[in-house]
């Protein structure tokens, strides 16, 4: 085996990115569209940050027996009861609403008196408590966070490259953001304030891929002046490949240990960002650029002609 | 940029060093830290509640009861004023937001408005008439008061001012190690205390407001009144204590809280726990006085809108000091009284949000963080090894120097690091990996196109520093982002994300530059070994 690996990696390839576009373009509206649905047909699994409500974190001296404890929820008489497996098979997540009139902090109390009395071994290592109020502001707080790091971005890449890359950029980080709110609903993921932060930071990878990206195809425009953007664009793609390759995975590598041994409060925040990286990179290939190629580019001082989407796959 | 100038090598030198001395406090045992020189870097990482364990409550100042208050006060006031100068008046009472009142005697009303207008009401700087109140004449000889907008801010904040230097009194006498309580937003305290995994007993010292007052009850009212609801208009009722289920008291306090100077926990002479009490010497004047013409009478200790006792004044009591009696047990009496030497909430405090995590949690967490964030490093120094061979140690060695450097300045800014916050670390040192694969990747485009290792390596910093240059803003933005609009944990997520751009961008550029430049002193290669 020849070491460094890097040489594996053949200097240059002919990978014609482009041509791919049309089914990507096909596949990416399917899943947008599907996503959008969904959010729309089941919407997100909001947790208490943002829903209110109650939760215990238990943990017991045996597996957690979760048909027992949500029918003795049924018992205690609490709204809206949940009883979930959380991280080891010993513990549980158990979420309620107080009931009518009951302080949220009573209703705390009294759930887990009555849970102690049936379970002597059970044991509550986390409680939660958030009021309605203090809930919706923070739902509200955090799409203002993500609308305004879109904007900023948006801001930052149209000063630096121009209005249509900046346009490419953010539609494709929405699309990465709407796919990730999809996959996150399918999924059930619980949809806390640390996913708000998940979502920001697969914001901040996506951009940070466009901009690698756009950085890449601006050099090679001014170096190729005459060569159609569509071929300047493959080329830029096959040159960054290797480096692709290489941040992708280890990105993924250092998340992979967190996903497995990070417990049941990290799953969800890595699951995101190992979802945002790897659909943030195709966002760069497959929506970033194709947008460009249809808006258009200025290559200096000649606009470029923009190319019909689909009607030129190279023969 | 391969020349290696001699501040650039200070520079890295000074960061290790820096980097090893502000994250060592956190490895040596807490004998080795205590045996250091002062002069050396004590401070370990501030860990968030969801790594040590501890309490987080959020409460609100109910603003609205407070302006509530004061316009009953006002209603008050505006009785006593008018009755003082023998102006006569009806209709007096809330309506919505104004206190409106009927002069009785047209020839007296303007003396009414401009009585009113000298004697109600507190200064206000920077509004119209430099009063927190306006008085305002209506048709039909009414005069109406309202506060004005700006008064209820500037109440609003003096109350969570007031508040959160009340709340950390009381929990200061608790005993709770090092809470911290702040304000937030408009009209919100978040407390946060560490190592409290029940905030049960933080809750029943913070939430109680405390007001203490002393009332006279109103004798002259019989039970028949109080059945037909006919209770005179200076006058209410009140919950009461074990021998009547309610008091009809005069709504003006004689005397109040804020004239204790002391408070302790004693026996009355049953035996049975009491609260002793000591008035200042306005408040005892007061009280000598009341006593001496009231003897006889009946005086009602009110707490929070509940009668304690009402005892009747036997002699005056002209010492300044007393005893509460009441169904105290030494542990209610003791709080008691600790809440009246911490003095009373302005207005009450309502819980929104409230988090606890056990000491045990806390420490699982530390651990599976740990493990997270030392597997995320191994696997990502042998992938950079193998990827890049003696370029990727060096790469590894810049990811070691990133790790030392975020860690020596969380604990040396004593920012805090929560949970996510370490995957945020994980992220940071995957995106510090970039910064390389940019570079060297560089080096082999141009190596490849011809030109000599030297320059090679040379062009590869200088091409790729706009790539890394504009990631990073962009990591920046969305990790300012978070930390405006987060919370808690997200906060500490953001924060690391930040340090994390600034270290990564120094160790990623500088410190690999320093090591392939003594590398390419020492060895004079004809070719980059990642070619």
């Amino acid at each position: 085996m020849r070491w460094p690996l890097i040489r594996y990696i053949p200097r240059s390839t002919h990978f014609r990115f482009v041509r791919w576009a049309p089914v990507a373009a096909v596949v990416s509206a399917v899943l947008i569209v599907a996503s959008i649905a969904l959010l729309f047909l089941q919407g997100l699994n909001l947790g208490i940050d943002f829903k209110g409500g109650n939760a215990l974190e238990i943990t017991m001296s045996r597996p957690a027996p979760l048909g027992e404890l949500r029918a003795a929820m049924g018992q205690i008489g609490a709204h809206d009861a949940q009883v979930q497996g959380f991280g080891s098979p010993n513990s549980a997540m158990v979420k309620f609403l107080p009931n009518k009139g009951e302080k949220a902090s009573d209703a705390s109390a009294r759930v887990e008196g009555e849970l102690i009395k049936r379970f002597p071994d059970l044991k509550v290592k986390s409680r939660s408590e958030v009021g309605a109020k203090v809930s919706g502001e923070l739902l509200m707080s955090g799409f203002k966070a993500l609308g305004v790091a879109l904007l900023l971005t948006l801001g930052y890449i149209w000063f630096r490259f121009g209005l249509s890359y900046g346009t490419g950029a953010v539609v494709a980080v929405l699309h990465d953001i709407v796919l990730t709110l999809g996959l996150l609903s399918v999924a059930r993921i619980e949809f806390s304030m640390t996913e708000i932060a998940a979502l920001l930071t697969v914001i901040g990878y996506s951009m940070n891929e466009k901009v690698i990206t756009f950085d890449r195809l601006k050099e090679n425009l001014r170096k190729y002046r005459t060569t159609p953007l569509r071929d300047v664009i493959d080329l830029s793609e096959n040159e960054r490949l290797s480096r692709t390759i290489i941040t992708g995975t280890t990105a993924l590598l250092a998340l992979g240990g967190t996903m497995a041994f990070g417990g049941p409060v990290l799953y969800p925040l890595v699951f995101t960002m190992i979802f945002g990286i790897v659909i943030g990179t195709y966002s760069s290939v497959y929506i970033a650029l194709p947008m460009i190629l249809i808006w258009g580019v200025k290559r200096n001082d000649e606009e470029a002609t923009p190319v019909k989407f689909g009607a030129a796959s190279r023969p | 940029m391969l020349t290696l100038s001699r501040w650039k090598i200070i520079a890295v030198t000074l960061s290790v060093i820096f980097g090893i001395l502000f994250s060592l406090p956190n490895v040596l045992p807490q004998t080795a830290l205590d045996a250091m020189p002062g002069f050396l870097p004590h401070k370990k990482l501030n860990l968030g509640l969801d790594l040590q364990g501890g309490s987080y409550l959020l409460y609100e100042v109910d603003t609205d009861a407070l302006h509530r208050e004061r316009l009953n006060n006002m209603v008050e006031d505006v009785r006593t004023q008018l009755r003082n100068e023998q102006i006569p008046f009806g209709e007096l009472g809330l309506q919505g937001d104004v206190v409106s009142v009927r002069i009785g005697d047209p020839s007296r009303y303007n003396d009414a408005v401009n009585l009113l207008r000298k004697n109600i009401g507190a200064p206000l700087a920077g509004v119209i008439g430099g009063k927190d109140v306006a008085v305002n004449g209506k048709g039909d000889n009414r005069i109406e008061l309202g506060f004005v907008p700006e008064a209820a801010k500037a109440d609003a904040a003096k109350a969570v001012e007031q508040s959160i230097e009340t709340i950390r009194r009381r929990i200061d006498s608790l005993g709770t190690k090092e809470p911290s309580i702040n304000r937030q937003g408009e009209n919100r305290i978040m407390i946060q205390a560490p190592g409290e995994s029940d905030p049960s007993k933080l809750r029943d010292i913070v939430g109680k407001t405390a007001k203490l007052t002393f009332q006279m009850v109103d004798d002259t009212v019989t039970p028949e009144d109080i059945q037909a609801n006919r209770i005179p208009p200076g006058s209410e009722v009140l919950p009461g204590d074990r021998f009547a289920p309610f008091y009809v008291v005069k709504k003006r306090a004689v005397v109040s809280g804020e004239e204790l100077t002391n408070a302790s926990q004693s026996f009355d002479q049953n035996g049975q726990p009491a609260v002793a009490f000591a008035f200042n010497g306005s408040g005892a004047k007061k009280f000598a006085d009341i006593t001496t013409r009231n003897r006889g009478k009946k005086f009602a200790i009110v707490l929070d809108k509940r009668v304690l006792s009402a005892p009747v004044i036997n002699d005056p009591i002209t010492g300044g000091s007393g005893i509460i009696t009441g169904s105290f047990t030494a542990q209610s009496a003791n709080e008691l009284a600790l809440l009246l030497r911490s003095g009373a909430l302005p207005a009450p405090l309502n819980i929104e949000d409230q988090r606890t995590v056990t000491a045990e949690l806390g420490a699982d967490a530390v651990k599976a963080g740990s493990i997270s964030l030392a597997i995320g490093a191994v696997a990502m120094f042998v992938f950079v090894i193998l990827a890049y061979g003696l370029f990727g140690g060096f790469a590894a060695i810049a990811l070691v120097v990133n790790v030392l450097l975020i860690i020596g300045i969380m604990s040396m800014t004593q920012a805090t690091l929560t949970f996510p916050g370490i995957a945020g670390l994980i992220l940071t040192l995957a995106v510090a990996v970039d910064a390389n694969v940019l570079i060297y990747e560089r080096m082999r485009d141009e190596a490849n196109a011809g030109r000599t290792p030297m320059a090679a390596a040379d062009h590869g910093y200088k091409l790729a520093l706009t790539s890394i240059l504009d990631a990073n803003i962009t990591s920046l933005i969305s990790g300012l982002i978070m930390f405006s609009f987060g919370s808690g944990p997200v906060k500490g997520f953001a924060w690391t994300l930040v340090i994390g751009v600034f270290t990564s961008l120094f160790t990623a550029i500088f410190i690999t530059q320093v090591l392939i430049g003594w590398w390419f002193k020492a060895t004079k290669p004809k070719k980059l070994p990642i070619a």
